[in-house]
Formats: structure tokens, sequence, C-alpha cells
């Protein structure tokens, strides 16, 4: 179809298909009205049975874990998938990353930022670190906090320290780190096996709701998950960096 | 009032998918992908929620306080996580695309006639 | 150990992480034998879960959840013989796939053995899960999966494009399946597929749940490919790698099939038993399904892309066989879906062989070039008459129980559907075996000098060029094998029987939910069942093939047929195949535009026989 015949079937259809959603949302409850079963009892049951005062962590690691490892995997997938995508392939050279390179368009990086950037990537480190190890007390959890431990390499980049970023975070160690919080995860679940029970069943000590070493399997579970989603988003963050700024076909000049 | 939100997901929903049939640039079509996307986490968000209810959290109230259902929370960081992680690969392929086309243009990426 | 049900999905994760952790110190030959060995676990693992469901569904609680007065509040799988049936059939193409890669040599191997084994682990989960929201959750698994590897082979440019329209039609898809979940979650607070049954069963479906059905139904047929749903599957399927087009083909879009089919009987065929149009509604997306896939079919002359469109005129016919919303039509539709998706992989194997050698996929090109390959030819061959459905292949015992689902239902004239598009798909094949293998069919009008140089452009393998004349027993034996597989599916004893009690239990919503939310054991299979006459369908499915072969020998050699006819057949081919190549011309753009329209379309019919 020509780009203005598309459009024009697409806003005819779009208008009736959106007519017919709209009929079919207006069956809803009313907004604010929650009348399901399935919340009203794991907020009732969940702190008492799991010892984890955050119920959505509880949901999320315990009660439907088996969906958040098939989550976990996706993510492990689709790093996977951008790194099969992306990593040299056999007709492509690469450059080293040439800081002070003549023909670079960019201006260097101002003092300011080089030294807020760097000194924030501590205090942002710890801060996810701390996120991913409270998940299952207060909001947060392994994906929020591995997300904010990636941002931390992130700084580093942003800083203008493209290089430092790429020798602390090589290619081995970040497909490491993804292995692992994603093996581990299904290595937590394997436990519940060999203790008798089902997958995925919380067979470690429960301790005390909102001590930090409480709730069973959920805090290991969050490290894994943290360690998997930091590892995966500093791997896509190189992977793509490394597209602009390293990789050139034969004869191509920046 | 009702339904504010639920109108307000259909919407983002639309405008998603226009953006996407009429785009022209493979980035911007990614985009869109993932505003269409952020359409469920309101749906979801939105069918879960209960007025006056606090966050599923007992760390600081004690259990039995009035809350919103845990559930969505943890269906929509699952989707969350699926549509930024489907936008990462999208976009990796968007820079093989170029690469290899010349182009980001989904109107020149169109298949060969057999 | 309480794990087999678990087994062949974390397995396969367990080992797609470790592959890729150790990759940097992990041999190729070990790597490649841990994939297969793996994927081979999973099948037999998938097998016994098969044998084990046929005495009563297994249930697997994850985490130890158990529900409660009703109330799931974990993730279960609920396994049943259709469901274990297609994990089983995903692992044995999944073996077959990774056992013919292994002379085929690209980078970052190990990656690529990792993303296939995400893959298989999401196939499976995907058919044995028990709840909604896990369903989606695997179904997105093996999606990315997908995408990734469908675009994996960067060198070919063609497949990075297939892989953008698949990814981002798949993906509004999975949108609204999420949506149609969100719908059915606020009304009736649930996601285990019983519970939601139990919960929607009385009453007549109102607003709510028409929408929420139209949006399942329209997110999964987007995955199954019925049209208008099925742009973006020509591309991607005819230029990912023969590896990932083998498990493509075989088994990813049945599965958006059985989705729709285990959602309706388990939620919907509660409250939408009385509606008595829907027959007619689903009717009709399967009948334009075929035909399309099948006109599009013969037109094309890219193998992968005929086989591509192959399918998807079979998945109209699998539909056809569900449409008929009846135990005996499912019995049939899984059967045929089972040995098809059989013979597709054994198929596509064989192209993946005939591009490994002779470096082409486009028969005019490849015209006369396959002369030292007999084997190839005959595997060719076996394969467009398991398309046929030709006795004794699997698929011809999957149509024989359509057929006469669809002569009870009062719907006779889908045989005749079934005859001609069979025809259509096993002609294309015939046809081109002809060419390649043959010779015949006369100089390509292009001419075919210009093609052996310019075979980067469609050739479908990378890199390793094979020199040698035969092909190495790894890629042989999987397409063998799966041919047997398929013939061997129709012929097992008794399998009749079993096909259609694991039907009955299937269409069995008040049953699934105690055995899902009780624990209460199906019923067994004492029900006997009346033999099916196979007379009738073996006259139509040698009646299908000899049409085929007709057709075939009719498109290599127009010189033959009487002049009148061949005007006469002209006059009314030609409009139509210009304008379904002009309809299947678009990219990204038109995909989403005609999934949009699709939806309008259905949803609207849907009020009218709802209403």
């Amino acid at each position: 179809m020509t780009p203005r015949l598309r459009r024009r079937v697409f806003l005819v259809a779009a208008a009736v298909a959106g007519a017919w959603l709209l009929w079919g949302l207006t069956g809803l409850p009313d907004y604010g009205v929650y009348n399901g079963p399935y919340g009203d009892v794991l907020n009732r049951v969940a702190v008492a049975e799991r010892k984890a005062t955050n119920v959505v962590a509880s949901v999320t690691f315990d009660y439907r874990g088996v969906d958040t490892m098939g989550e976990e995997y996706i993510l492990f997938a689709a790093v996977l998938g951008v790194a099969t995508l992306l990593r040299a392939q056999r007709d492509e050279t690469e450059q080293p990353p040439d800081e002070d390179a003549a023909d670079r368009h960019a201006p260097a990086t101002s003092n300011a930022v080089r030294v807020i950037g760097l000194g924030l990537v501590g205090p942002v480190v710890l801060f996810g670190m701390y996120v991913v190890a409270h998940g299952h007390l207060t909001p947060g959890g392994g994906f929020q906090g591995g997300v904010v431990l990636a941002t931390g390499a992130l700084l580093v980049y942003l800083s203008g320290e493209y290089v430092t970023l790429r020798r602390v975070s090589p290619e081995v160690l970040t497909d490491a780190a993804e292995s692992v919080g994603a093996a581990g995860y299904v290595a937590i679940g394997l436990l519940g096996v060999v203790a008798g029970a089902t997958f995925l069943t919380n067979v470690l000590p429960l301790g005390r709701p909102g001590a930090l070493l409480s709730a069973g399997t959920i805090p290991p579970i969050n490290l894994a998950v943290g360690l998997e989603v930091a590892g995966g988003f500093v791997l896509l963050l190189s992977e793509f960096l490394e597209q602009t700024l390293v990789i050139r076909r034969p004869g191509e000049v920046t | 009032m009702r339904f504010l939100p639920y109108v307000v997901a259909a919407w983002l929903l639309l405008v998603g998918l226009y953006g996407i049939v009429t785009s022209r640039n493979l980035v911007h079509a990614i985009i869109c992908l993932s505003v269409a996307q952020s359409s469920t986490y309101i749906l979801l968000l939105s069918v879960g929620f209960r007025r006056g209810g606090t966050a599923p959290i007992f760390l600081d109230v004690p259990v039995g306080t009035r809350a919103v259902d845990p559930v969505v929370g943890a269906l929509t960081l699952t989707d969350i996580v699926v549509g930024a992680t489907v936008s990462a690969l999208l976009l990796a392929l968007a820079v093989q695309a170029h690469k290899h086309h010349g182009t980001l243009d989904p109107e020149r990426l169109k298949p060969e006639r057999d | 150990m309480d794990l087999l049900p678990a087994l062949p999905v974390v397995l396969p994760l367990l080992v797609a992480a470790a592959l890729v952790g150790l990759a940097p110190v992990c041999p190729r030959p070990v790597a490649d034998a841990a994939a297969v060995a793996t994927a081979a676990v999973v099948t037999v693992t998938c097998l016994a879960l098969l044998a084990i469901s046929l005495d009563g569904s297994v249930v697997y609680w994850f985490g130890g959840w158990t529900p409660r007065d009703g109330i799931a509040l974990g993730a279960a799988f609920a396994v049943d013989p259709v469901g274990a049936a297609l994990a089983t059939l995903a692992g044995v193409l999944a073996t077959a796939a990774l056992t013919f890669s292994w002379r085929i040599f690209e980078a970052v191997r190990t990656l690529h053995h990792g993303l296939m084994l995400v893959f298989l682990a999401g196939l499976v989960g995907f058919c044995l899960s028990g709840d909604l929201f896990n369903m989606f959750v695997f179904y997105e698994l093996f999606s990315v999966a997908a995408y990734a590897l469908a675009g994996y082979q960067t060198t070919n440019p063609g497949s990075v494009r297939g892989a953008l329209n698949f990814a981002i039609t798949n993906s509004v898809g999975a949108i609204l399946v999420l949506a149609g979940i969100a719908l059915l979650y606020g009304r009736t607070g649930a996601l285990n597929l019983a519970q939601l049954g139990q919960t929607l069963a009385p009453g007549p479906p109102d607003r709510l749940v028409m929408v929420a059905f139209l949006l399942l139904t329209v997110g999964f047929f987007v995955k199954a490919a019925v049209v208008p749903f099925h742009f973006w599957l020509a591309d991607a399927y005819a230029l990912a790698p023969t590896v990932v087009g083998v498990l493509f083909a075989g088994v990813v879009s049945e599965l958006g099939l059985y989705a729709v089919a285990r959602v309706y009987w388990t939620v919907f065929s509660g409250p939408m038993a009385g509606v008595e149009g829907l027959r007619g509604v689903m009717l009709l997306g399967a009948v334009t399904t075929a035909l399309v896939g099948g006109v599009m079919c013969l037109l094309q002359h890219h193998l992968a892309r005929m086989l591509a469109y192959a399918t998807v005129s079979h998945v109209g016919l699998t539909l056809a066989g569900f449409a008929l919303l009846g135990p005996a039509g499912v019995g049939g539709a899984v059967l045929y879906l089972l040995a098809d998706g059989l013979v597709k992989g054994s198929l596509f194997i064989t192209v993946g062989i005939v591009d490994h050698h002779l470096h082409d996929v486009d028969e005019r090109r490849l015209r006369d070039r396959g002369r030292h390959m007999p084997w190839a030819a005959a595997l060719m061959v076996a394969g467009a008459l398991g398309l046929a459905g030709v006795p004794p292949f699997g698929t011809f015992l999957g149509k024989a129980l359509m057929e006469e689902a669809a002569l009870e239902a009062g719907t006779p004239w889908l045989i005749g559907l079934f005859v001609v598009v069979a025809a259509l798909t096993s002609a294309a094949l015939l046809r081109a075996t002809g060419r390649v293998f043959r010779g015949l069919g006369g100089p390509s009008p292009g001419g075919s000098g210009g093609g052996a140089g310019s075979g980067a452009a469609s050739g479908a393998e990378p890199g390793y060029r094979d020199h040698h004349r035969h092909a190495h027993p790894t890629q042989v034996a999987p397409a063998v094998l799966l041919l047997a597989a398929a013939v061997a599916v129709g012929l097992a004893p008794g399998i009749t029987g079993v096909v259609e009690t694991a039907a009955a239990r299937f269409t069995d919503r008040a049953g699934y939910a105690a055995a899902v939310l009780e624990g209460v054991a199906g019923p067994g299979a004492g029900v006997s069942h009346p033999p099916v006459p196979l007379a009738a369908p073996a006259f139509w499915a040698v009646l299908s093939a000899l049409l085929g072969l007709g057709l075939a020998l009719a498109a290599l050699a127009p010189q033959r047929v009487p002049g009148r006819l061949r005007d006469g057949v002209a006059r009314v081919w030609g409009p139509v195949a210009a304008t379904m190549r002009g309809l299947h011309d678009g990219g990204i753009g038109d995909s989403v535009t005609w999934l949009v329209v699709g939806m309008a379309a259905f949803g609207t019919l849907l009020a009218v026989v709802v209403r």
C-alpha cells in the first residue's frame, strides 16, 4: 500500500477496533474498585506465610516465582540476542577507541561532568546494592536494583571514561555475571526439589518479618536477579557503545 | 472519572500503533512500540487499584490495612522487563539494518519480490 | 524427587546459562553435544509426560502453592495429552535441527546454542502451562528467542528485515494478549485457566468477555499467521537460518492455534457455548487463510518462502478442524498438526541441505543443478506427499478425522477445501522438485547465468561452503527420521482412540477444572470409539495428490496444456496472482495495518454473532 492509502486504511480500522476495545473496557469494574479475590487473599496471608513485608516481592519471587524465572530468561535471551547480533562479524575489524582522536567531532567532556559523574558512581552502586538487598522488605528488588547498578556503568561512560568502562566490564565478566544470575535462579529453584517439594518452593529459614535475613529464598533470588540484570544491562550498554565507537567496516572512516 | 484510565490505555495503544504504521524511521517505530506497550502497564495497574488503598508493603503499616492489589504490580514488573528487552533487541536489529541497507526507513526496507 | 513436569523447562534453561557462561572455555564439539543431548532429554521427558497424562492430567504447582477454596495462589503446569504431545513435537524438531546444524559453521556459536535452548524451554513451557499469565511469559520467552534467532545471520541482509517485521508485528500481538489478560483479571481476579473458566462459566457473554476473547484470539492468531495477521511470516521464516526455520514452520505457528483452542475450551467455552455463529466466523478465517496461503505458495520460486506459505495454508486447514468446535474436529486437528509439523520440519531441512550444497534456494536458478542428489529429490517428493496428506502419513489420518467431523457438523464442503489446498501446496513442491532435480520446466526467464553468482542474495546459509557432493549423515538423517516419525504417528496402533480420548478431555471444561483445582483424576480411557471409515478420505487424499501432480506438471510444461484451457486459466490466474503479490509486497507498516484491520473485522463479526 502507498503510505497515504495505508494511513487512511489504518485510521478507519483503528476507529472501529478502538470502538470495540473501549466498549469492552467499560465492562470492567469502575476505576478504584477492586473485587478480585487473588490480591486480597495474598495481602492477608503473605506476610505471615513468607515473612516478607513487601507483598509484591513475595508474589514475584515466591507465589508466582516461575513467571519471574521466565522473565529473567527473557532478559537473558534478549541480551544474548543483542550480543550475537552486534559482536564483530567476520568482515569487520575492531579499532581501539582513541580518546584523543583528532577526528572526534564532539567536544571533550567538561571537568564538571567528569567530577560529578565519577563522584556519583560510588553512591549509585551502593544504592543499587541496597535496593537489591532490601527487595523483600521495601519497594525494590533484583530488577530495580540491577538497573540502578547498571546506571553506575553508564555514569562512567558519560564522564568520558569509555576506555575505563571497557576495562572494568570486559565481555567475559558481563557474560559470567549474566550466566551466574540466570543459572542461580534455576539452582535456587532446584533446592526445593532436593528438599522433596516442587520446583521453586521456598525452603530456606523464613526468619522474622522486617529483618534483612528473612523470607527464605527471596533474598538469594533477589541477588541472582540483580546480578543478572546488572550484568545484562552493562553488556547491552557496552555492545551498543562498541558499535558507534569501535567497530568499523573495512574502509570506513569515522 | 470512572473509566478515564482505561480510555487513556486504549488511546496509548492506538496512538502507538499509528506511529508504527506511519513511521519513516525504525528507531521512531520502536519507540512507538514502547508507547503501545505502556498502554498495558496503565491497564494492568488501573485494574488493580483500590481507592484509598496504600501500597502492599506492610513494613510500617499493620497487615490488614486497605491496600491495592499486589498481583498486578508483579505482572506489570514482568511486562516492563519484557518491553525493555524487546526494545533493546529491536534496536540491535535496527543497527544491523542500517549497516546492511544504509537506511532506517521502513519504506525502503521492504521484502524483495520473488 | 518431584521434578518431572518442570524438568523439560528447567534443564534447557540451566544448560543455556552454563553454555553462555562457559563459552570462552568450551570447545565447539562439547557445546554441540550438550545442546543436542539436552534437546533429546527434553523430548524423552515430554514423551514420558504424554504417557503419564493419558491416565489423568498431571498438575504441578510451582512453589508448592496448591489452591485454597478454588482460588489458585500460585502458577501451575497442567499437563494433558495434547499439551504434552505438542511439547514432544517441539523437542523432536529441536533435536533434529541441532543435529542438522553440526556441519554449519557460524560465529558466536555457543551463544546460538544458548538461544536455541532458551527457545525450546519457552516452547515447552507454553505447551504445558495451566495459567494464563504463565502462558504469556513463556510465549514472550520463545518469541524473544525467535526474534534473535531469525535475525541472527547478519551477513544475510534479508534476514534482518524479516526479523524486524517479525518482532514488531508479533510484539503488537503480544500486547493484545496482555490486554485481554488484564480484562479477564479485572473481571474475575484470577489468572489460572481453570479458575477463570469456573468464574466465567455461568451467564451469557457480556461485552467484556467478548472483547477479551477478541483480544486474546487476535493476539494469538498473529503468532499463528491466520489471515490477515500473516504478512510478517514469509520473510521471517524464509530468510531465517534453516535450523530455526525447522522449528518455526514445524511448531511455532501451530502453537498460536493451540493457544486459542486451549484458552477457548478452558475459559470461554462456558459463556460462549451458546453463540451460534462462532463456528462460522472461525471457519471464515480458516478458509481465507488456507486459500491465501495455498495461492501464495504456488506463486513462490524461493523454496523456503514456498514452505512458509505452505505453513500459512496448513494453519488454515488446522484451524478449520478446531473451528468445528467439537472433540472430533479437535482430535483430527491435533493429529494433523503433529504430523504436518514433522513433515514441514523435514522439508525445511531438505531445503537447507540443497542450499548448503548448491548455494541457492531459487528453483528457477537451481534448475537442473540437483541431478546428483537423488536422495534429496526423494526427500522432497516424500515431503510433498506428506503435505498432501497421502496415506500412510499421519497427515492423512488427521485429515480423515477432520473430514468426518466436518460431515457430522454439516459442513461437507470442507472436504473440498482440504483437497484443493493440499493440491496447491504439494503442487508447488512437486514443481520445484521437477525443476531442480530433473531439469524440467524450460529455461528460466531471467536466464540461468546471472543466478549462480548472486547466491549470497537469496541463499540462507552462511559462510562455510561444503564442496562435498554427498551430504553428511548428520544432515540427511534428521530429515529422514522426521518423515519416518510423521508416518509412525499415522500408523501407531490405537492412535485414533488415543487422539479421540485426548480431544474429549481437551474440550471438557468442567473436567479440566476439577483436575486442576481439586486434583480429581480425569476419566479413564474406557470410552469406546467406533472405527473411523478410511476409504473415502483415502480417495480424497489420492485425488489431492494427483491434482497436485497435475498442477505441477502443467506449470513445468505449459506448452503441453491445450491452448484454450491454458488461456482460460491464465485469464483468471493472472489478475489473482498480481493482486496477491501486490498485497504481500509491504513492510512493517502494512503488516501492522492489516493486523488492525483484522482486529476491527473480527470484532465486528463477533459482535454480530454474539448479539
